[in-house]
């Protein structure tokens, strides 16, 4: 058999957070080898890695044998390599023809377009793979499965020799993945190598040759598919001893604050979710990336509002229609993306913080920059934001101060319900253990709080409950000392007899 | 010192040429001419501090100048048929907010980009005007000019009226709320959303502003001469968004102060008399206000560069 791509001790930092520690894989001609892990385990960082759109720190790469000094995309490309993504990357409202002519013709882009061998071209490459889609079609009608073909398309036509698939059948239909399947078989039978990520175990046991898990920018084991099973990969993914120091559970949870009946909404994806949570706990709400656990907060805080189902506020009935509603009824969310929807990077750290409570700190709107600056001070000792003061702009602040201020300017609002969404995501292991002390403090004070986190260690050791979400509804809600593999059992969907 | 520079810069850039003025033609200092000319910029004075808010609230409005011409047109007809000047100030208002009303409609209640919207709202007035009218001169009865004062009073009274608004809207903008808000929704709309921020009503409220305050300036320019121009208010757009620019108002939103804009509007207004007083060619005029504005966006875009890295 022969290697197409050997990774040796690839290590790739953001800032301070290391998301590959030396990480070796290598990939055969034909055969399908799986790559495993759960959020954040450094599959995306790899796949990036290898297509050349990150350089790797340190580490070497070989691709057929020969060492790729410097990889960027137009290189990766060249050299053989394809990934199609989830979402296939294609121009809608061009034709299968034009879309794959782009991709491989060369780009001089003042050659003339034969639009004949264009279209032929197309025509043998969708029959290669057996796709009966014609060259004409615009890309913008055909369904999401027809498009990935067109993507795998491009890949042959381009002569690839190693084929990247990141979750291909994560919004495919049964039927169509077993089509998709058959396709890679036959790719792998012309002795493609396929690396192929995929959060469906059983997909993996189907199809694949060699298994790889990530764990923490490691990897933690290749073997051979036919060698292992669901249990022994959960296990692989997340077995890792919790070296961080959680803040311990301290009072006993009080009245039911906010409770979800049957709730629902079509727009986020959001099913049939009920819910219950209390005064004084921390309910962490799991699942994989695209369960619906955004989409989730999102309804309850009325930026897409629920179309089915009831919410319950202290045992009173409420409808949020928006975020302004939600606040003034108590809820806060602190927004998953800070840099995005969270802190207003050109403001001051004091306006800021008090973003959503004008009309009660300046009323009359006639704004009282001393009772701000009072305002600010009190949250910047409160949560020990450090800025150099009130007035520094939120851009010149580290990721866990920034979360820090959008905690503080939800906390400000005196909510009754607090909704984190990943609150401590890129955050330094410092700022982190700091976030974490408050949040338990904050509950501790009365707070209900809702914590979506993809940081299982984080999940497991904030939680006094635990919801796991998958395919936009709640698969099960697990007690706080949960282990690990069963909150990724349920996150990925595992039958009972398996685990 | 180091968060308002942008603005110290341009008003420096600004006190310089007045200092070289000084020293090389004294002449530019003579108060009649200077009267007049700030008299003449004190509509434009008007029209760029909303252009400013709409700007800073990271939407544009380039029909400022056919609303300015359909306003003129009105209050003249208005002034003509012997209605009180205050009536005619109140219409010439309430008919710009209404014009305004209708592009912010467009923009936050349908969601379209603000620079279509108001271009077509742009050609679709002044040619309407323009049909209507047929490009006749309104007339106007002699008690209207300068309201009936004497030159020179009715001048200061433009001017102090210009003044008097720039400094209750840069107060505004910074002690109250909604200043505050119209800063939060020009830097980021969704974060300002989740903030319990009206992002919509908000950026339809700025609009309706900007139109009044076009009606404003309409009725400020219409007492300065015997009759009404139907095509007055060309290139009004271009003008006040050079200074609202050269002022140091981010043209992605979010920043900028009024002071800003003043100091920008007169250094872009004096060039021209200047380079007669110093006896320049006048066509280098053009040349050197386009000059400021480039350095002006660019040294913006390398400030904004230099934040993301």
């Amino acid at each position: 058999m022969k290697q197409l791509l050997q990774l040796s001790a690839v290590t790739k930092s953001f800032g301070a957070v290391q998301a590959l520690k030396g990480i070796s894989f290598d990939l055969q001609a034909g055969e399908v080898h799986a790559l495993l892990g759960e959020n954040g385990a450094g599959k995306s960082t790899l796949i990036k890695i290898i297509t050349g759109a990150h350089q790797p720190d340190g580490g070497t790469i070989e691709i057929t044998g020969v060492r790729a000094e410097k990889l960027s995309p137009a290189i990766a490309h060249k050299l053989g390599i394809a990934c199609i993504y989830q979402q296939p990357a294609l121009f809608p409202d061009l034709t299968v023809a034009e879309n794959i002519g782009l991709r491989l013709e060369s780009a001089n882009s003042l050659s003339r377009v034969d639009w004949n061998s264009r279209r032929n071209q197309a025509q043998k490459l969708l029959q290669r793979i057996g796709a009966d889609i014609s060259p004409d079609a615009e890309v913008r009608s055909l369904s999401m499965p027809e498009q990935q073909l067109v993507e795998i398309a491009c890949a042959l036509g381009a002569g690839a020799r190693i084929v990247i698939m990141d979750e291909p059948t994560a919004s495919l239909t049964q039927k169509e993945t077993q089509l998709l399947f058959a396709v890679v078989r036959d790719l792998r039978a012309s002795s493609v190598g396929i690396i192929y990520i995929s959060h469906r175990l059983e997909e993996i046991f189907q199809l694949a040759d060699r298994v790889t898990v990530l764990r923490d920018g490691e990897s933690v084991a290749t073997c051979p598919a036919k060698e292992t099973n669901e249990t022994a990969l959960i296990k692989l993914m997340v077995g890792r001893e919790i070296s961080q120091i959680f803040p311990p559970a301290e009072s006993a949870p009080g009245e039911i604050v906010l409770s979800l009946k049957n709730l629902g909404c079509t727009a986020g994806g959001v099913k049939n979710v009920s819910l219950d949570v209390r005064a004084g706990e921390i309910l962490g709400l799991a699942g994989l990336v695209g369960a619906g656990r955004t989409e989730l907060a999102r309804t309850i805080f009325g930026i897409t509002p629920a179309d089915i189902g009831e919410i319950f506020l202290r045992g009173e009935r409420i409808e949020n229609h928006s975020p302004q509603e939600a606040v003034a009824r108590g809820i806060a969310y602190v927004p998953e993306d800070r840099r995005r929807h969270g802190v207003i990077l050109e403001m001051p750290v004091a306006q800021n913080m008090t973003m959503a409570i004008h009309r009660r700190i300046f009323p009359g709107t006639w704004l009282r920059f001393g009772a701000e600056r009072a305002c600010a001070l009190d949250f910047i000792r409160q949560l020990d934001v450090r800025a150099y003061g009130p007035e520094a702009p939120g851009h010149s602040l580290s990721g866990g101060n920034q979360q820090k201020v959008s905690l503080a300017r939800w906390l400000a609002t005196e909510p009754k319900v607090l909704i984190l969404d990943e609150p401590t995501q890129g955050v330094d292991v410092g700022a982190k253990s700091e976030i974490h002390k408050i949040i338990r403090r904050l509950a501790k004070d009365g707070l209900a709080v809702l914590m979506i986190s993809s940081d299982l260690p984080e999940i497991l050791g904030m939680s006094d409950r635990i919801a796991v979400m998958r395919g936009g509804t709640i698969a099960a809600t697990l007690p706080g000392k949960s282990v690990a593999h069963e909150v990724m059992a349920v996150a990925l969907g595992q039958k009972r007899s398996g685990g | 010192m180091k968060k308002y520079f942008r603005e110290l810069s341009v008003a420096a850039a600004l006190g310089i040429l007045l200092l070289a003025l000084g020293i090389f033609a004294p002449s530019f200092f003579q108060p009649q001419p200077l009267l007049s000319l700030v008299t003449r910029e004190a509509p434009t004075l008007v029209v760029a501090c909303g252009m400013a808010l709409v700007i800073i609230c990271r939407q544009i409005d380039i029909s400022v100048g056919s609303m300015f011409a359909v306003c003129s047109v009105c209050a003249g007809l208005l002034a003509a048929m012997h209605w009180p000047l205050a009536l005619v100030l109140a219409a010439s208002v309430l008919i710009g907010a209404v014009f305004g009303a209708f592009n912010g409609a467009l923009v936050a209640g349908l969601g379209l980009p603000s620079i279509v919207v108001t271009l077509a709202t742009m050609v679709t007035w002044r040619e309407g005007l323009r049909w209507l009218r047929q490009g006749v001169w309104v007339d106007l009865p002699n008690d209207v000019q300068w309201f009936g004062l004497p030159q020179m009073a009715g001048q200061w009274t433009l001017v102090l009226v210009a003044l008097t608004i720039l400094i209750l809207l840069a107060l505004a903008m910074k002690h109250f709320s909604v200043g505050r808000f119209i800063y939060a929704v020009g830097s980021d709309a969704e974060a300002a959303r989740l903030a319990g921020i009206r992002p919509r009503l908000l950026t339809f409220g700025v609009f309706v502003f900007m139109g009044a305050l076009t009606g404003l300036a309409a009725m400020m320019n219409t007492i300065q001469s015997p009759q009404v121009d139907p095509n007055s208010g060309t290139g009004l757009e271009l003008k006040t968004i050079a200074a609202v620019v050269v002022g140091g108002v981010a043209i992605s939103g979010g920043r900028g102060t009024l002071w800003g804009v003043f100091a920008g509007l007169l250094l872009l207004a004096c060039i021209s008399p200047a380079l007669t007083h110093l006896h320049v060619e006048a066509f280098w005029g053009k040349v050197i206000q386009g000059a400021i504005i480039l350095l002006a966006v660019v040294a913006d875009g390398l400030r904004t560069r230099k934040q993301r890295n």
